[in-house]
């Protein structure tokens, strides 16, 4: 089924015998990759199989090792992200490069010319002032605050720009005040309004709810039909088959295959990018239906630093034997939810209790002392969980030394567990002493999860565990938990891919802005729902239709 | 061309490679500039080894500067190691000589010498402590920015001792002319072979620190703590207490390094006790990594540099300022070393055929060995 | 004590010194917006005084001297630049090297000219006060005439080379990308700003400015050289920078304040009737800029939320950095 390789002409850019490493991480080998003009092209592949790392090459971020890039047929040496540019070529980041201080519009045209950006804003001039004169809402709203007069001009004209592609956002506003999903919209007019003809967007729907999801669809299906090509990088099938013409899959840093999409089935696509047939299923043992309650949280509120709230008046219970999931757009409350129960944030209000003993507001330590045994598996692995440029044993370790006695540390029962662990987990690793952040993503997490485990927790908090993760490896994680949960303890998941929370928890909790929006029954949900309910829509208003909140 | 790309690790072998060549790189330079002044830079190198280590007083020279270089150097790692940047090192020195000037001062004059001196140093390590404490605490409970507070403080010590010298302590021995007056003779340290003992101060702190950082629970704390903040929370650890108990410990060991500077070789208080040394003491501590051993090592090149500088100075009758641009060069080139530490740079062979990578030179040949485990992670 | 600060002496002698401040806050703020901390200040505020004031001695021409300090202070910025822009040094430490260097070197070619005053033709240059009006017949006026209106070029040019700074960083598409930059490398390189040459530019235009507020000492203020002549005040430019909330026009007034301070201590001395007051003297007064840097450190740290200068400043950037 591949497609013969099209003719050099209607080739948007051209990659021949790209390789790129790191360290001893070999991240791309002699990959060949084209796209068309016109066409969405998928680039599909595993987490750390070279996506991310092939087109930070195009875009000019990485040097490749060797390889030959051509750009509407001819050869470029990009030596920066402004030469990619100039050729036409635009990346829209999976982690949003935005100077949170500065407005939208600041974030937009810096690096341009004056000469540059009003070329870029006027071409479509009759265009314009038709849209502003059907659109009264394009006009500043009078309490923005006119920060100053040249930049308010350059942001109407942005405004104006973006409708053309159903974008809309307020330019005015500071990076950092906006969401995540028009923080996106920034980067994607940052591309255009330079003029990209080539636009590659890495992993964009994994912030997205699936309304949004949606809407960034139809967006980039208008500029594929004015002529733009775009490189969809994704590693969910789904996305692939609704938007795109044709897919590329890479494995382990190498390009397996380019298929046409329409022609293509799921299945072969799966063992084309994982290397092997593969069970996909998700299994979910039934929780134990006694329904004992563990954890029990009661109006839990926490403001930050600033005094925003980050959490408010959420209350919920986890029982013994289940796994309670976590869903909700990123920044909703789920690391504070997680760090006010494990202790390390001291919540503003509200009671936390394990078994009916109170917790709430005290550290790890007075946890431990009071009999609780609970684990957390924070998302920043190397930045919270571990220690990154100590060993294995250094880092097991951490949970122990306290307890010891004396000023000195012995490590020999610290050493002896990590030995164990390495065996149980299969970790590959060079050494108890090798630094654990030279490790692969998938052996940190073991190592932290083996570590947790070992502490025999009755209460399990693991936020993000599969992030970054390979299939394989995410799998090892579903199992380890699941093993937990028929062990009777209970779990507290916090989850990012709606697809695997459905199949993997028993309950699904969804935060949206630090709210509890409700708790549905996995078997009973749809991914439409939780996609409302992470925009804001709460589980009743769904169920009834009737808004209680705005009619009281 | 070449490309740079980052160093997974560096050895520790890397390391002394690396900063040894970044040495010798300075002394090329220098040897180069000397060169081109007129002057013979092979005599000029001779004359700096031979003044720095080849004559007696030379020698003890080197080894009197390296004495405060070194303890200070050790106190601030213990700092550096939690990334609390402790740059007040020359404050904390000055009060720390203050404090023990004032034991020396308040004691009668014949007090026995088993009592003052002992007295001073413990004093030294209470003033330091103390002067370092203050910006620790705003640190620690206020977040406020260490670096620019404990800069500020060496101004506030420097000024304090000026105000010292000059009005509240001044001699009135000294008819009209300002000055504090010498501490008692017993008050000193002994000299071992001219030179004064406080050179085990640098050498049983350096075993002592090296133990406690590497071997017991508070060390292993400060190590958590510095390199990530939440991990220590997590961890359940109290950072705040143990970042206190780092920065007195720090600035402890530095005042202790003006009590044994004042009781061991300026046998007075003056303004200009410290000499720069708290900055140095700085660019020592990040050279050697924070490396309790490795800090005597470098701190001693820095006093021989110094040493060999001041005699290159007399003996060839250079102007000073190239005695210094001597000792900034050295400086440099052993400061830009650390780009090596951390990036490879890997020449391309412009190679434009599609053929399988090349990407290995001979810069990397000593990576292959670890090259062994990337695709660990995927099994059959 | 009110009827010395408010003394139209006291005024024009803090204006006049406030200059070196505001020369040498306005090139740190510039170096910090390109996202480094530059603690070279001090040396090389040095190395510009020692550089020019040894060509203005021995030239008598003052274009040297300015030639002489700009590529003084230059040299030195451009090894802060290569060092922690190139080689990815770290920062603080590199600074510290630089002051280190710079001091040594500037006292030993200082000590050159060390007793030697400022020659007459650059004196009279400076004795010049283009604004000052020749017989003014109020009081009010004659107090405007003194505190504000006799000051030399050099003076008024700094004030409005703040004011050019201003324009330039909130108006100019220049001065956003090195906002940008200082914000957020990875963001300004992926907007095809080039941040190599931005860093490079800014930083040793930054020495520059030091070196130029250096100069001002010995050839103005002082009018002859002696050893480690800006005493501090290069790490007052540091803690300004961050008082005046890296803005070139607050820079203006944050540099006054500093500047009245720092000359207090010497203002306190010539009065008689204020110098017998016990821990009235000169020691103790100058210890204040450094006290009140203090206090502003510790309010800043206090005011949660705020905006704490350029997210760079600290970190090197590299472009692989995954």
């Amino acid at each position: 089924m591949s497609v013969s390789s099209s003719s050099p002409a209607e080739n948007a850019f051209s990659m021949k015998g790209i390789s790129k490493s790191f360290g001893s991480v070999c991240a791309n080998e002699g990959i060949d990759f084209e796209v068309k003009i016109g066409e969405i092209h998928a680039l599909l592949g595993e987490n750390g199989s070279g996506k991310s790392t092939l087109m930070n090459i195009l875009s000019g971020v990485y040097r490749p090792d060797c390889g030959k890039i051509s750009v509407f047929g001819e050869t470029r040496d990009f030596r920066s992200p402004g030469d990619a540019i100039r050729c036409g070529i635009g990346m829209v980041y999976q982690h949003f490069k935005l100077a949170e201080s500065l407005s939208a519009t600041d974030n937009i045209i810096a690096g341009l010319s004056k000469g540059q950006i009003f070329r870029a804003l006027q071409t479509e001039k009759s265009d314009d002032r038709h849209i502003s004169t059907m659109d009264p809402d394009v006009s500043v709203s009078p309490d923005q605050k006119q920060r100053r007069t040249g930049t308010n001009y350059i942001s109407d004209l942005i405004r104006k720009f973006a409708k053309r592609f159903h974008i809309d956002f307020d330019p005015d506003k500071l990076a950092s005040q906006l969401s995540v999903s028009e923080k996106q919209s920034v980067e994607i007019i940052k591309v255009l309004i330079r003029g990209a003809k080539i636009l590659i967007m890495d992993e964009p729907t994994a912030v997205l709810t699936p309304q949004e999801t949606k809407k960034l669809f139809s967006v980039l299906k208008k500029m594929r039909d004015q002529g733009c090509s775009i490189v969809f990088i994704s590693h969910k099938l789904g996305e692939i088959t609704e938007l795109c013409d044709r897919v590329t899959v890479l494995r382990k840093g190498r390009s397996v295959d380019t298929l046409v999409v329409s022609q293509v089935d799921t299945y072969d696509l799966i063992e084309k990018m994982v290397g092997r047939k593969i069970e996909l299923e998700i299994v979910r043992p039934a929780p134990n239906p006694e329904r004992l309650e563990c954890l029990r949280v009661e109006g839990l509120t926490y403001h930050d630093e600033k005094g925003l709230a980050k959490l408010s008046d959420v209350s919920f219970s986890t029982f013994y034997g289940e796994i309670l999931g976590v869903a909700g757009l990123a920044g909703s409350g789920q690391k504070e939810l997680c760090e006010a129960i494990a202790g390390i944030i001291r919540p503003s209000s509200g009671s936390i209790s394990v078994d009916a003993e109170e917790i709430s507001g005290l550290s790890p330590r007075s946890i431990t002392a009071k009999g609780v045994s609970m684990c957390f598996i924070p998302e920043d692995r190397l930045g919270m969980g571990l220690v990154a440029s100590m060993g294995i044993t250094e880092n097991v370790l951490l949970k122990e030394y306290a307890f010891q006695k004396g000023i000195f540390i012995k490590t020999d029962r610290a050493s002896e567990k990590s030995d164990q662990i390495i065996k149980e987990l299969d970790i590959m690793t060079p050494g108890v002493r090798h630094p654990v952040r030279l490790l692969s993503g998938g052996n940190i997490q073991k190592v932290i999860l083996g570590r947790e485990i070992h502490l025999h927790p009755k209460l399990m908090i693991t936020a993000y565990a599969v992030r970054g993760l390979d299939i394989q490896s995410s799998h090892t994680v579903y199992r380890l938990l699941n093993e937990q949960k028929k062990q009777n303890v209970s779990v507290l998941y916090i989850g990012e891919d709606l697809d695997v929370l459905i199949a993997f928890c028993d309950r699904i909790m969804v935060l949206c802005r630090g709210e509890n929006m409700g708790i549905l029954d996995a078997n009973h949900t749809s991914k439409i729902e939780i996609g409302q309910m992470m925009s804001g829509t709460r589980l009743e208003v769904i169920r009834t239709g009737v808004d209680y909140v705005s009619n009281r | 061309m070449f490309r740079i790309a980052k160093r997974e690790k560096a050895s520790i072998t890397d390391s002394i490679r690396f900063r040894s060549l970044g040495f010798l790189a300075g002394l090329l330079l220098s040897m180069g500039f000397i060169a081109v002044l007129g002057y013979n830079p092979f005599s000029a190198l001779v004359t700096l080894l031979i003044g720095a280590f080849g004559t007696g007083t030379g020698l003890r020279n080197t080894l009197t500067f390296a004495i405060p270089l070194a303890t200070t150097a050790l106190g601030l790692s213990v700092a550096f190691r939690m990334k609390y940047w402790n740059i007040g090192g020359e404050g904390q020195l000055l009060i720390g000589a203050t404090a023990a000037m004032f034991v020396s001062l308040v004691a009668g004059e014949n007090t026995s010498g088993w009592i003052l001196v002992p007295m001073m140093l413990l004093f030294g390590f209470i003033g330091g402590a103390w002067y370092a404490l203050i910006p620790g605490l705003f640190r620690v409970y206020f977040r406020t920015n260490e670096t620019l507070f404990t800069l500020m403080m060496n101004y506030l010590a420097i000024a304090f001792v000026k105000y010292l010298y000059h009005v509240l302590w001044k001699d009135p021995l000294k008819s009209g002319f300002p000055g504090i007056r010498s501490i008692q003779e017993q008050a000193g340290l002994p000299r071992i072979l001219g030179v004064s003992a406080g050179i085990i101060v640098p050498v049983i702190l350096m075993i002592v620190l090296y133990v406690l950082i590497s071997r017991t629970k508070p060390g292993y704390e400060i190590r958590v703590v510095g390199e990530s903040e939440p991990t220590a929370h997590y961890a359940g650890m109290n950072v705040q207490k143990i970042m206190v108990g780092g920065i007195i410990l720090s600035g402890g060991i530095v005042g202790l390094a003006g009590a044994v500077k004042l009781s061991g070789e300026t046998l007075t208080l003056t303004e200009s006790l410290g000499g720069g040394t708290g900055f140095t003491a700085i660019v020592i501590a990040w050279l050697a990594n924070l490396s309790a051993p490795i800090i005597l090592v470098v701190s001693f090149l820095f006093a021989a540099l110094q040493q060999g500088a001041q005699i290159i100075q007399l003996r060839l009758n250079v102007p000073a300022a190239v005695a210094e641009i001597i000792k900034g060069l050295m400086l440099m080139s052993f400061l830009g070393s650390e780009f090596f530490l951390r990036y490879r740079i890997i020449f391309n062979k412009r190679d434009k055929s599609q053929s399988y990578p090349q990407i290995l030179s001979a810069s990397q040949s000593s990576d292959i060995e670890t090259d062994k485990t990337p695709d660990k992670e995927v099994k059959p | 004590m009110i009827s010395i600060l408010t003394s139209p002496d006291f005024i024009s002698s803090a204006i006049s010194f406030s200059v070196i401040l505001l020369l040498g806050t306005l090139g740190e703020l510039l170096t910090e917006r390109a996202g480094h901390l530059n603690l070279g200040v001090e040396g090389m505020m040095l190395l510009g005084a020692s550089f020019g004031y040894i060509a203005a001695v021995r030239s008598s021409s003052l274009v040297f001297a300015l030639v002489a300090a700009c590529l003084g202070s230059g040299l030195g910025a451009l090894m802060y630049a290569f060092l922690t822009v190139s080689l990815r040094v770290n920062q603080t430490v590199t600074g510290l090297a630089l002051t280190m260097f710079g001091a040594g070197l500037a006292n030993s070619v200082g000590s050159k000219v060390a007793g030697t005053s400022t020659p007459p033709n650059i004196e009279a240059f400076f004795s010049f006060h283009p604004l000052e009006m020749d017989s003014p017949n109020s009081a009010f006026l004659r107090f405007i005439n003194k505190a504000f209106l006799s000051h030399d070029v050099f003076v008024y040019f700094s004030i409005v080379l703040a004011v050019l700074l201003c324009v330039f960083l909130f108006r100019t598409q220049e001065g956003l990308a090195l906002r940008l930059t200082g914000e957020n490398t990875a963001a300004a390189d992926a907007s095809g700003i080039k941040v190599t040459r931005i860093k490079y530019l800014y930083i040793v235009i930054g020495g520059v400015l030091c070196g130029l507020g250096g100069l001002y000492l010995p050839l103005v203020q002082q009018g002859y050289w002696i050893e480690n002549i800006t005493a501090g005040q290069g790490w007052l430019v540091v803690a300004l920078v961050i008082f005046v909330r890296w803005h070139p026009i607050k820079a203006i007034a944050g540099s006054f304040v500093f500047g009245a301070l720092s000359i207090l201590g010497s203002s306190v001395q010539l009065n008689e009737r204020l110098s017998t007051i016990p821990f009235y003297n000169q020691y103790i007064m100058s210890m204040f800029p450094f006290f009140l840097t203090i206090v502003v450190l510790v309010i800043t740290s206090a005011r949660k939320g705020a905006w704490r200068g350029p997210a760079e400043i600290g970190h090197p950037y590299f472009r692989e950095d995954r």
